[in-house]
């Protein structure tokens, strides 16, 4: 059932593993959001279906709006066509998003998961489009980046904590989610070894292993009390060990 | 319809006779279908378009009387967009949805009506799939299937006339997809190496517009 308030999700793939292999993945960092997987044909095989792709934007719509995320073409042109079949309130809430599937259904399972209304959800799985240079990939915050010339003397003029990552995994999705979920709550810019910190996809591209130093910093001291909340969730192991 | 002795369009029964010839035809070239898609995509559209086309036979018998020919098409496009699974299906259950839009509530389809439903299709296939001529997709053979068409209808020609033009048009457009390099669809990934097969969806829709045109014939001839 969808949940009230909060933006739906729908995987469509070719594959029903894929999607329903997707809902797990995502589930992972949005564990109450609601996810609806629509792989395959009806009788199980490689394909999209239709009916499944109707009934899953059903599914997942509260009433605050529902993204689909495809894989390849077919995929598209068949929630599409679901788009068209729909009534003209339902279709207005319900978006199809131009992303990587596997990264943008997990950055935008956290924005769902975090209660962003649609188009903050959108702008996180199009966050994910050219992820290799995440960096910048901050779509759900300002868009402003900083490049490394300007974060040194950010920091310097600003607000930096550094600490040692304890995680024995590193910063792996789940940690990665908990620091943006934190970000997202303050309205300053805050950076993590010159990312934006509420860039999902931006902090899983650090690839910060255990032992590593995190520089977690705002451009000014406004930005304080955003700061020592990241350090003292890092410092603490995100409730790992 | 016969009206002062001479055929003024296509109705109903020829409608069902289109779908009825479409599903054999699809049937008979199946195996060809699967190996041309084998050969660029996923060898899925042999299987999928028989698999929507036989899904739509049955349903046939089921038309309440005083159905229309585009009603007939309205059932081929949502049993298609149910029922095939491959990009075929939204791309011709959009063909087929917008030319039951064009026929509308008409008991008899002439000449120029003929054209405007093949228009219809083919932009609805283009607004769906956002393929352009030359891409080696279906709309290589839609496109000079409506412009026969049109210049037909325009000339003065039947139904039956119009069909025999656009599926001629048809057939020779998808020979033309031979030589070209995908930019849309499942086999653009496989980029100079899909050169020197023919698009299947431009063949199957090379046979669908042929069946429409031996329908016509048909129904001329009766």
């Amino acid at each position: 059932m969808a949940v009230p308030g909060k933006v739906g999700l729908l995987f469509v793939s070719h594959s029903a593993a894929i999607a329903t292999g997707l809902v797990e993945l995502a589930r992972q960092m949005a564990p109450t959001a609601t996810l609806v997987a629509a792989g395959g044909t009806d009788d199980g095989r490689i394909g999209t279906s239709f009916d499944l792709v109707s009934a899953g934007i059903t599914e997942a719509d509260s009433g605050s709006g529902v993204v689909v995320l495809c894989d390849l073409g077919s995929a598209i042109l068949t929630a599409e066509t679901a788009l068209d079949f729909l009534d003209d309130d339902a279709r207005a809430r319900v978006r199809i998003v131009d992303a990587p599937l596997v990264e943008g259904g997990v950055a935008a399972a956290v924005a769902a998961e975090a209660g962003d209304p649609l188009e903050v959800v959108v702008a996180a799985a199009e966050s994910a489009r050219g992820a290799a240079t995440a960096a910048s990939a901050g779509a759900v915050s300002s868009g402003e980046t900083a490049d490394d010339g300007a974060n040194i003397g950010a920091a310097a003029s600003g607000y930096t904590r550094s600490i040692r990552l304890v995680n024995s995994d590193g910063l792996h999705a789940r940690p990665a989610a908990e620091l943006v979920k934190l970000a997202s709550t303050f309205p300053q810019k805050v950076t993590v070894n010159g990312t934006d910190a509420k860039s999902l996809l931006g902090i899983m591209s650090l690839g910060l292993t255990k032992g590593a130093q995190v520089d977690i910093s705002s451009r000014d001291l406004s930005g304080r009390e955003a700061v020592d909340a990241l350090a003292a969730l890092a410092e603490s192991g995100f409730g790992e060990s | 319809m016969i009206e002062g002795g001479i055929s003024v369009g296509l109705d109903i029964t020829w409608a069902v006779d289109w779908v009825r010839r479409s599903a054999q035809v699809i049937a008979d070239h199946r195996v060809e279908l699967i190996t041309l898609d084998r050969e660029i995509g996923d060898g899925d559209h042999g299987e999928n378009m028989d698999r929507g086309f036989q899904a739509v036979l049955p349903k046939l018998d089921d038309l309440a009387a005083g159905s229309t020919p585009g009603d007939v098409l309205k059932l081929v496009a949502t049993t298609l967009i149910s029922t095939v699974g491959g990009a075929a299906g939204p791309l011709y259950g959009t063909a087929y949805l917008k030319a039951a839009a064009a026929a509308g509530g008409a008991v008899s389809l002439d000449g120029t009506a003929i054209a405007a439903i093949l228009t219809a299709a083919r932009d609805g296939v283009v607004s769906r799939g956002k393929a352009e001529s030359g891409d080696k997709t279906m709309i290589d053979a839609w496109t000079p299937a409506v412009d026969a068409a049109d210049a037909a209808a325009a000339a003065g020609v039947d139904a039956a006339g119009v069909f025999a033009a656009a599926a001629d048009a048809a057939e020779a457009g998808a020979v033309a997809t031979e030589p070209l390099v995908a930019r849309k669809g499942r086999a653009s990934y496989l980029g100079e190496r899909s050169a020197g097969h023919r698009d299947p969806g431009a063949e199957s829709s090379a046979l669908l517009l042929r069946a429409a045109a031996d329908a016509a014939a048909a129904s001329a001839g009766a």
